[in-house]
């Protein structure tokens, strides 16, 4: 399961659905490993704006992972250009010079899209439960009695 | 068929859930070719838009596009096993429609291909649809957007108006069915058979049914969540499980959506149709939560 995962994911019980402490999970036990995927600049670029950065931030923490900056890096300093674009208008330089991904943007896919919990828990903040990963697949099927 | 009022969760754990768990690995080998209107769906979204394949069975819509994130579910633990076999970029996880593991508001688009039929009374499927609407980000939020637009699901359903195909049914017909699933003999198969038998009403993961299995020739000629060719009629209310000869039949209850009903539900559940039409045996729209809905708890 992929970090990336963690900000879209949280308690399946409806009593903690409207609990902020429910989001995110908190990994428990958490083996990592590194699976290699493509690199994929665009998708890294648009899904940044979208993550909620603190609750990435906080998993990053709990699973012992790189301390990350307090705010969401921007947009600009996923690429670098070649030092021509600076000539150019900046808003072309983009399209003008074929930004490569910068560090930070490689750093960000191996994070989001390479590591990846294979087993551990998952634990709600906000009523306790605990949803096991296994073989790298998160099951929340709730017992009956929680539903 | 059983009544409307013993139906319900423990129906479809018994008419469903159970079934799927055991003819997962013979489902999967005849599901492999992607629905051309689900395929348009998911390769017209923008990079980097993210979302969710709510009942995602082998996981054959994982592959088509690269540049969004999928979280794909499905109810089948073993299902979910055999879509996380080819799922990257993407994620699969095991959840349940009606208690899904994900923020509200929050999804650029939701799929959800042939679960909503599966769901065996009026208000669990509205539930259902409401439950996947309440994960989009409605009309009225501009945060994050991607693309700039509003949250959108796909949904497909079995149709009522079917007379063209194998089975024949058409408007009339009682809406409420139990659809045979024969898995042929075969000794992998058999054992299978007996394994269900001595597990049966035991929860918990089951040993791997992921064996690799020979695609049937004709098992998806059309789209439809149709069972394979060889399936003859077993009468309806003989129960789940048939010992015949080396095969073994399962019953998996549908209900039969007739014309206009999904778009009814869709609108009872608080979503705005903004397409919809016929493909193959299957109804199909595309919705949004509506502007005029006021739902903002998700329950
Ligand atoms: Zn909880």
């Amino acid at each position: 399961m992929k970090i990336l995962t963690l900000n879209f994911v949280t308690c399946a019980r409806k009593a903690c659905k409207a609990s902020p402490a429910a989001f995110p999970l908190r990994p428990r036990e958490a083996e990592l490993e590194i699976v290699e995927q493509d690199i994929n600049p665009l998708f890294v670029r648009n899904v940044l704006p979208r993550l909620e950065w603190d609750a990435l931030r906080e998993v990053c923490g709990e699973l012992g992972l790189q301390q990350l900056p307090s705010t969401a890096p921007s947009p600009d300093d996923l690429f670098t250009t070649t030092p021509a674009a600076a000539d150019t208008a900046m808003a072309d330089a983009a399209d003008a010079h074929e930004p490569r991904p910068s560090q930070l943007l490689r750093d960000l896919h191996t994070l989001l899209l390479e590591t990846t919990m294979r087993s551990g828990k998952l634990v709600c903040g906000n009523c306790g439960h605990e949803y096991a990963v296994k073989e790298g697949i998160a099951n929340f099927l709730l017992p009956s009695h929680l539903v | 068929m059983d009544p409307s009022h013993l139906r319900g969760e423990q129906y479809e754990d018994e008419h469903v859930h159970e079934v799927y768990e055991q003819i997962a690995s013979h489902f999967s080998s005849t599901r492999y070719k992607p629905w051309p209107i689900v395929e348009r769906f998911i390769s017209t979204l923008h990079p980097g838009s993210v979302g969710l394949d709510i009942g995602c069975g082998n996981g054959k819509y994982l592959t088509v596009n690269p540049d969004i994130f999928i979280l794909a579910s499905d109810r089948s633990p073993n299902l979910v096993r055999i879509a996380s076999t080819h799922n990257r970029p993407h994620v699969s996880l095991a959840a349940d429609v009606l208690s899904l593991p994900h923020p509200l508001r929050t999804f650029d688009f939701a799929l959800s291909i042939a679960v909503v039929h599966h769901l065996s009374t009026r208000e669990r499927r509205i539930n259902a649809i409401e439950a996947i609407l309440a994960m989009l980000r409605p009309p009225w939020s501009s945060d994050k957007t991607v693309s700039g637009e509003p949250g959108r699901a796909l949904i497909f359903v079995w149709a009522l108006e079917q007379k063209s195909s194998r089975r024949g049914w058409d408007e009339g017909d009682d809406q409420d069915v139990l659809v045979p699933w024969v898995v042929k003999g075969g000794s992998q198969q058999q054992e299978k058979s007996s394994r269900m038998k001595q597990r049966k009403g035991k929860k918990g993961t089951r040993g791997s049914t992921m064996e690799e299995q020979v695609p049937q020739p004709d098992a998806e000629t059309k789209p439809g969540p149709r069972a394979p060719s060889e399936v003859s009629s077993v009468p309806e209310s003989e129960g789940r499980c048939n010992d015949k000869d080396s095969s073994k039949t399962y019953q998996r209850y549908y209900h039969l959506y007739r014309k206009g009903e999904l778009e009814e539900d869709i609108e009872t559940a608080g979503g705005t149709v903004l397409e919809s039409g016929y493909e193959r045996d299957n109804w199909w729209a595309i919705c949004a939560p509506s502007m005029l809905n006021s739902y903002s708890t998700g329950s």
